[in-house]
């Protein structure tokens, strides 16, 4: 009897492990409807680019689905407790896993890392992925598996280089003759870059579809479970839905950010299933504090010109009480958005409660603000004072919720006296830096505009920085700035200069949340809706763990088939 | 007849410069960047280098000459270099995308197969179902066939392939499931069950591109048809005793043929074009794809490029559509 126990219970075994063995589930199917049209993530910095490369090429440590770091390439994740990271913030030393090999079967070892470095930071490369490097001094290899990374200046925060999606470690023996001006050229090795992750290439055809197979000499012998892989581009939302979720085609399909209804309707099918998780991607109304008046030639949108009536508080404030940000994430997002007060709603941590006020529309307090700050209906019903018409110009980038948007808050805003008009910019040109062109969002040629915006990561430090004094766009600078509400404080400023020093945790925490609610509770940034990243897999299609902090397809190797 | 197609291939020359010329500065003027599509957490500094790196800090004149040398110099040096083996190019810069990093000549090459089979294949069928519909319905002037050939026309003419795409998928795909949704660009026919994949996943996109161009030709057939049948050589075939099948297909559709093939042939470029919306819908990716991608990541080189190779296949077969009509018509000379 009990030998009978033995041999079933190791069946099971047999069966179970055998269900993990590599390459056991077969064939997987993976849509992006836009294409991937290189896999070096440091020349080409697009989401697609850098998630289809993150099958072959990986990082030291990257982040989980609930945005703690991982160690991935690296043994253990440094910090100033296990002297990873020195006392004075300056330099981090990361340890190489032992044992680990390319997919080619050589060693990875800290020459790849360092050899990174250098290709990114070339200075006639233009990498994609230079802010990950920024501030850093040298990288050098103490040794085979030690890498030490020096900062000129206190990281409290020194997880950019070699960390997430963004800054995976090439080969130096496949990428040595391709550093600078020479990186172009290179088009195998930029279509095929060889990686330790659990795919290898077997044919890339650019913005169309990638062939990959499992790595042979992948660190986990079991892993992945999935043999090939069809990484297909093309179409558009909507048809990707289609094809996981009405027809099952295709096993996987990335960001379908559709209306609520339709991806209601597409997943009663019953063939998939619709997966969503929230990072900091905030969509957001940005007010503008400077003049955009064209009549002021070169200083339009500069600091020389506050702005005539958003400068004063009452207004801004009042704008913001006449949103009701829940009919417009029930129009627009449903279960992939959120609404949101803060402008850094995630990772929890970060989150501040102060601003939650905001989730309820106050038509009537809003009024009663213009009331007293002295702003008077005048016969249109559009308030002013000293001649100063509320009149804005709101623009945005032409995008079929985006539009809903703004007659939306165009109809409540007119609610409160204030008079809008509406304008929308092709994506290319309004995201698009193009200095020539007066419709950026970085010229900000308007009262108003509205985007999405997000960080990298999950450190909001740099994300706050962004929007310093001094870091504007404006003609001296090419437009080339981040700061786009032109919003100057000095008590901001003095908080972001403590966080840049500041190490431990909970103040840390303390800091960000003061510079979040001071953002909002000065109604510079009306943040609107939380936005997540939605994704549908087959219900076929085993172990996928979306993930907003790092690329989606982060842990493909523990995919399997059901 | 010979001097007049020397003329014409030579005046060839300065319109396609004009052309480059004309869309490079199209392309220049318009509003755009190729770091647009990134995600805004790279900074602008960043964006500043990457739009450097990609050529975009030399003035107007230098890049569209090097444009010019890349594309007629260095292009067909690399082609003699693949054909004979022997190095021509050395180490000359080819055009090179700006996505991929990669020469363009080589995705397009990449993408002919895809768009020859599907776009190529529907004016194929749209053709063959174009002629008989158009022979009949002139020969049977307000029959009930002709009413119904003028309705399909009408509703092939006039619905965008986008709506009729999209009914086909939903029908076929998804409530039949006979057909697959989107095209496999790596399915390679080796043998019959291949091959009928192959067929399966052709099937939709071809017809409906098929229905749209034989809603045209179609057309072109009935009204050229209608033209002739009144002439008087065809009361003459008929009072000689020619037989109803004589006149028809001898006399008259030799005649009426003559405008059908000259729009026939200066409708092919559009093949090579590629079919943007159709190919999007059911991921074709072939060379309309291409261009829509390319232009929507403000790849100037790639759009280019495979506009002028448009514009040079659109002045070949106008010119060859003369050339024809030339041919087929002796009353018909060039001197």
């Amino acid at each position: 009897m009990k030998k009978l126990f033995v041999i079933s219970l190791s069946l099971i075994v047999m069966a179970t492990s055998g269900f993990a063995m590599r390459g056991s589930s077969g064939h997987v199917n993976i849509l992006y409807w836009q294409a991937p049209s290189i896999l070096n993530p440091y020349l080409s910095g697009g989401t697609k680019e850098v998630e289809a490369a993150s099958l072959i090429i990986e990082p030291l440590a990257r982040y989980d689905d609930s945005g703690n770091m991982v160690p991935w390439l690296a043994e253990s994740i440094p910090t100033t407790e296990n002297g990873g990271v020195s006392d004075d913030l300056k330099t981090i030393t990361w340890k190489i896993k032992e044992g680990l090999v390319w997919s080619d079967g050589s060693a990875f070892t800290s020459e790849d890392v360092v050899f990174t470095y250098e290709y990114c930071t070339h200075p006639e490369g233009g990498c994609a992925q230079g802010q990950k490097f920024e501030d850093v001094v040298s990288v050098e290899a103490i040794d085979d598996l030690t890498i030490k990374v020096t900062f000129g200046v206190a990281k409290p925060f020194p997880y950019g280089p070699f960390v997430g999606f963004q800054s995976p470690i090439i080969q130096k023996v496949q990428f040595e003759n391709c550093l600078g001006t020479a990186a172009p050229g290179c088009t195998d090795q930029n279509f095929m870059p060889i990686g330790t992750g659990p795919f290898v290439v077997t044919e890339f055809r650019p913005n169309d579809v990638i062939s990959f197979e499992a790595n042979a000499n992948y660190r986990d012998p079991d892993k992945p479970a999935f043999a090939t892989v069809t990484f297909k581009g093309g179409g558009d939302a909507s048809a990707a839905g289609r094809a996981v979720l009405e027809t099952g085609e295709f096993d996987y399909a990335w960001n379908l950010q559709l209306a609520p209804q339709v991806l209601q309707q597409m997943s009663e099918a019953g063939k998939g299933q619709v997966v969503s998780a929230f990072g900091p991607s905030v969509e957001r109304i940005m007010v503008n504090m400077t003049d955009p008046s064209p009549d002021l030639g070169e200083e339009r949108s500069t600091r020389a010109h506050p702005h005539p009536f958003l400068s004063d508080i009452n207004v801004r404030k009042a704008l913001s009480l006449a949103i009701d940000r829940n009919i417009l994430n029930e129009i627009g997002y449903g279960l992939t958005g959120k609404p949101t007060c803060n402008i850094v709603p995630a990772p929890a941590i970060y989150a501040s409660t102060a601003n939650d006020g905001c989730l309820v529309q106050d038509i009537d307090m809003a009024n009663q603000i213009l009331d007293e700050a002295g702003w008077v209906r005048g016969s249109d019903g559009v308030r002013e004072k000293d001649g100063m018409r509320l009149s804005l110009l709101y623009q945005t980038s032409t995008n079929a919720v985006r539009q809903d948007f703004q007659a939306l808050i165009k109809q409540w805003w007119s609610q409160i006296g204030v008079e809008t008009e509406l304008r929308n910019l092709d994506a290319s040109v309004f995201f698009g830096g193009d200095p020539g062109s007066p419709d950026t969002f970085q010229k900000f040629f308007a009262d108003v505009e509205m985007y999405t915006n997000r960080f990298d990561g999950t450190d909001p430090e740099s994300y706050f920085n962004s929007w310093k004094c001094g870091r504007e766009p404006s003609p001296e600078n090419g437009w080339l700035g981040v700061n786009i509400t032109r919003y100057c404080d000095d008590t901001y400023d003095a908080k972001l200069a403590e966080l840049a020093k500041t190490g431990d945790l909970s103040r840390r925490i303390e800091l960000s949340k003061a510079l979040n609610d001071q953002q909002i509770q000065e109604y510079i940034m009306i943040p609107l809706i939380h936005r997540g990243s939605v994704s549908a897999h087959s219900n076929s299609l085993g172990g996928v763990v979306l993930n907003a902090w790092d690329s989606e397809l982060w842990n493909i190797a523990d995919w399997y088939r059901k | 007849m010979f001097n007049y197609t020397i003329r014409r291939t030579l005046l060839a020359i300065p319109t396609l410069f004009f052309i480059s010329l004309a869309l490079f500065l199209l392309l220049d003027l318009a509003p755009g960047d190729p770091t647009a599509q990134l995600p805004l957490t790279i900074p602008p500094e960043v964006r500043e280098k990457i739009r450097l790196a990609l050529g975009l800090g030399e003035p107007f004149h230098i890049r569209f000459l090097l444009w010019l040398e890349q594309f007629f110099i260095n292009e067909p040096l690399h082609l003699l270099t693949e054909l004979t083996g022997v190095d021509f190019s050395g180490d000359r810069q080819r055009v090179i995308s700006w996505q991929s990093r990669s020469p363009v000549m080589d995705i397009v090459v990449q993408r002919l197969p895809q768009t020859l089979w599907v776009v190529g294949m529907s004016y194929v069928m749209g053709t063959i179902i174009a002629l008989p519909i158009g022979i009949i319905s002139a020969y049977r002037q307000y029959s009930w066939f002709d009413q119904i050939g003028t309705f399909v026309s009408m509703v092939g003419f006039s619905i965008p392939t986008f709506f009729t795409g999209v009914l086909l998928i939903v029908i076929f795909s998804v409530h039949l499931g006979w057909f697959p949704s989107i095209y496999d660009t790596t399915h390679v026919v080796t043998d019959w069950g291949s091959l009928i994949v192959q067929i399966k996943q052709m099937i939709m996109p071809t017809m409906v591109l098929a229905l749209y161009n034989a809603a045209q030709i179609s057309r072109f057939m009935r009204a050229s048809m209608l033209d002739n049948l009144n002439q008087d050589y065809v009361r003459t075939a008929r009072a000689k005793g020619l037989r109803e099948n004589v006149v028809l297909l001898v006399h008259v559709l030799r005649n009426s043929m003559i405008p059908v093939v000259t729009v026939i042939a200066i409708g092919v470029p559009t093949v090579f074009g590629g079919a943007i919306i159709t190919e999007q819908v059911f991921k074709v990716n072939g060379l309309g794809q291409l261009l829509i991608t390319a232009i929507q990541a403000n790849d100037i080189p790639m759009v280019q490029t495979l506009t002028f190779i448009f514009a040079v296949l659109i002045v070949l077969f106008n010119l060859l559509a003369d050339i024809l009509y030339g041919i087929l018509d002796p009353r018909i000379r060039y001197e």
